[in-house]
């Protein structure tokens, strides 16, 4: 009998407490705090808007056509930032090539998200022999260098086309997050709910993708965006060896490749300029947000 | 630590077997294969078919496998399909290039990342800490190949200070005080642009394991005894966060490598990272091929390195 009056009390003292605010408003109070976190969140809003917005109405065969007439002209009221070696339109590739960046970072980071959630749940959720095979294939992949093996790929695929390259960055890249997962996983374990969930019967499976997966919901959302930023790098970078995109789809880092001509990076900054800068406040402001996410999620280093 | 590094070697060998394998296959994988460039295409296919039951590329595949690997033990790492000489012949110039630059890239590495952390951690929070920090945020965004194509455009055409192209000014006779001094003088620019980015990450980590340390009770310990402040930095704070960084050498050689693609196409440095560029764009796939093993070869022994260096600096490191 005493102990039930124990135990009502006990409910009733938590139904006092304080509720702890909800996560999305956690989160919204941290960038807000943020100022540079802030601009960099509407920045990328307004980017990904305009650009994806602007390219519906641009057509990618029309701007990719060459223009013998009209080779390096200067910013002018015709083309805003002038033309290339082909006479084609640079804004316009500049538009279309920072939809083409940014579709193929975003599909990268979820290819190789999805890839390293499951493949680091499953080593760190069983453990002992299976965990041990599963980090040595990964140790064996993150040994390989990464860039050559890459071009090597884009080099030697048949029908090389951009769903390809994108299988092929995501082959060499899920390997960060399987680790980092895997880690997480294998701490959340040992917590009293997984023992419960087992003991009620819940199959493995259940527990893993149910419960196991939305209590890392956080720690995934904020290594997905900082890779998302790694990832347009690697593919402008990519890009700019020529073993990205093929020419005819024009990505950030193909507009800076011309660069690579000395005439062009001397005399013709119309066409490099505005694409390297691009990438580079892209990818700041994309980390200024994971890092306010980052604190958002951890309560020690909260401002708000 | 005997121990230790023997486990860590043993753990090295399926590496690196599984790496000639994954090697192979990509060889196999490629247009081309030993025959390649050897004859002219006017010989009878059946004297071709001879030719190549006689250099046993029509064995299966694991004894091909074993010829290969027997051969890269010896030290032969097949023809160049494209300049008709032997692969290891066309790459060890390269190599000498790119170990000198890698070199001079670390060490400017460190004496840039070494002051900046050290300031950074021990006044945290002033304003120079401010600055130091908002460099390595902005360098830890900013993608290699454009702040070298940035560094290139000022430095090296705009104030005109760096030569652009090459490794040595054409026409000094090898050996001489000149010809090191041209060599030095070519590889400032790209060792200078890729360590000014590769030093972030070191400086964020000495950084950090300042300000941890400066908070640990073995410090306030020291202070109460009356040591002076200089003291407990250089004795106590430094040596516990300075020894891991000299040890992270190894792990910098595949960020290095990865670079040194972008850094020798930039700069037209010839060293391996350009041969390979254009032994691709030339489908000299032999010279790709031996490339992606050495570059695997090299980053595999790096870890090695620097892990066993930084079990003997570091004893918490082995007890695991």
């Amino acid at each position: 009998m005493e102990e039930k009056v124990q135990l009502d009390k006990n409910i009733v003292t938590t139904k006092d407490a304080p509720k702890s605010p909800p996560g999305w408003k956690i989160v919204w109070r941290e960038i807000v705090r943020d100022k540079v976190a802030f601009i960099s969140l509407i920045f990328l809003v307004l980017l990904i808007v305009s650009v994806y917005g602007v390219s519906f109405f641009l057509d990618q065969e029309e701007i990719v056509k060459v223009d013998l007439f009209s080779i390096h002209q200067p910013p002018s009221e015709e083309f805003l930032l002038g033309t290339d070696y082909g006479g084609r339109d640079v804004f316009g590739q500049l538009i279309i090539g920072t939809r083409n960046s940014l579709s193929i970072g975003i599909l990268v980071t979820l290819m190789t998200g999805v890839i390293g959630i499951i493949y680091g749940l499953i080593a760190g959720y069983f453990g002992g022999t299976i965990d041990n095979i599963m980090m040595r294939i990964v140790d064996f992949f993150m040994v390989l260098p990464f860039v050559m093996i890459v071009i090597v790929f884009v080099a030697i695929v048949p029908k090389y086309s951009i769903l390809s390259f994108s299988l092929i960055m995501t082959a060499f890249l899920w390997m960060g997050k399987a680790r980092l997962i895997r880690s997480k996983a294998l701490q959340e374990k040992e917590l009293d709910y997984v023992q419960a969930s087992k003991t009620l019967g819940s199959s493995n499976l259940k527990i893993i993708f149910t419960q196991v997966l939305p209590n890392l919901s956080s720690i995934i959302i904020v290594s997905m965006t900082l890779n998302l930023a790694a990832n347009i790098g690697l593919e402008s970078g990519l890009s700019f060896l020529g073993f990205g995109f093929p020419e005819s789809t024009p990505s950030l880092g193909t507009l800076v490749s011309y660069a690579r001509n000395p005439q062009t990076l001397e005399f013709r900054w119309w066409i490099w300029v505005p694409a390297s800068l691009l990438i580079l406040v892209l990818m700041l402001s994309i980390n200024n947000v994971g890092q306010a996410l980052k604190r958002a999620t951890d309560a020690k280093q909260r401002r708000g | 630590m005997w121990k230790f590094s023997l486990r860590r070697i043993i753990t090295m060998i399926p590496q690196i077997i599984l790496l000639s394998i994954v090697v192979f296959i990509l060889a196999k994988m490629m247009p081309g294969d030993a025959l390649t460039g050897l004859i002219d295409p006017n010989i009878d296919p059946s004297t071709i078919e001879e030719k190549r039951e006689a250099l046993g590329l029509n064995d299966p595949w694991y004894e091909q496998y074993a010829n290969w690997i027997s051969g890269v033990l010896h030290g032969d790492l097949g023809q160049s399909f494209k300049f008709k000489m032997p692969v290891s012949e066309l790459v060890w110039q390269r190599l000498v290039n790119t170990f000198w630059l890698s070199v001079l890239t670390l060490i400017i590495t460190y004496l840039i990342a070494v002051p900046l952390g050290i300031t950074s951690g021990r006044f945290h929070d002033t304003w120079a800490d401010r600055i130091i920090t908002g460099y390595t945020y902005i360098g830890f965004a900013a993608p290699l190949f454009i702040f070298a194509l940035v560094m290139l455009w000022i430095f090296g055409f705009y104030l005109d200070w760096f030569p652009t192209g090459g490794s040595v000014k054409p026409g000094i006779e090898p050996g001489t005080l000149d010809y090191f001094m041209s060599k030095v003088y070519h590889m400032l620019l790209p060792a200078l642009s890729m360590a000014l980015i590769s030093t972030v990450s070191t400086v964020q980590y000495l950084r950090s394991e300042i300000i941890d340390t400066k908070q640990k009770d073995f410090i306030l310990t020291a202070r109460a005894k009356g040591a002076s402040e200089s003291r407990v930095y250089n004795r106590h704070i430094l040596r516990n966060s300075l020894l891991p960084i000299a040890a992270f050498f190894g792990y910098e050689i595949s960020g290095l490598i990865g670079g040194s693609i972008f850094i020798e196409n930039i700069f037209g440095y010839p060293g391996m990272g350009q041969l390979f560029l254009n032994s691709i764009l030339l489908r000299d796939y032999s010279v790709v091929t031996a490339l992606v093993l050495l570059f695997g070869i090299f980053t595999i022994l790096g870890s090695l390195l620097s892990d066993i260096v930084l079990s003997i600096v570091d004893p918490r490191i082995r007890i695991k």
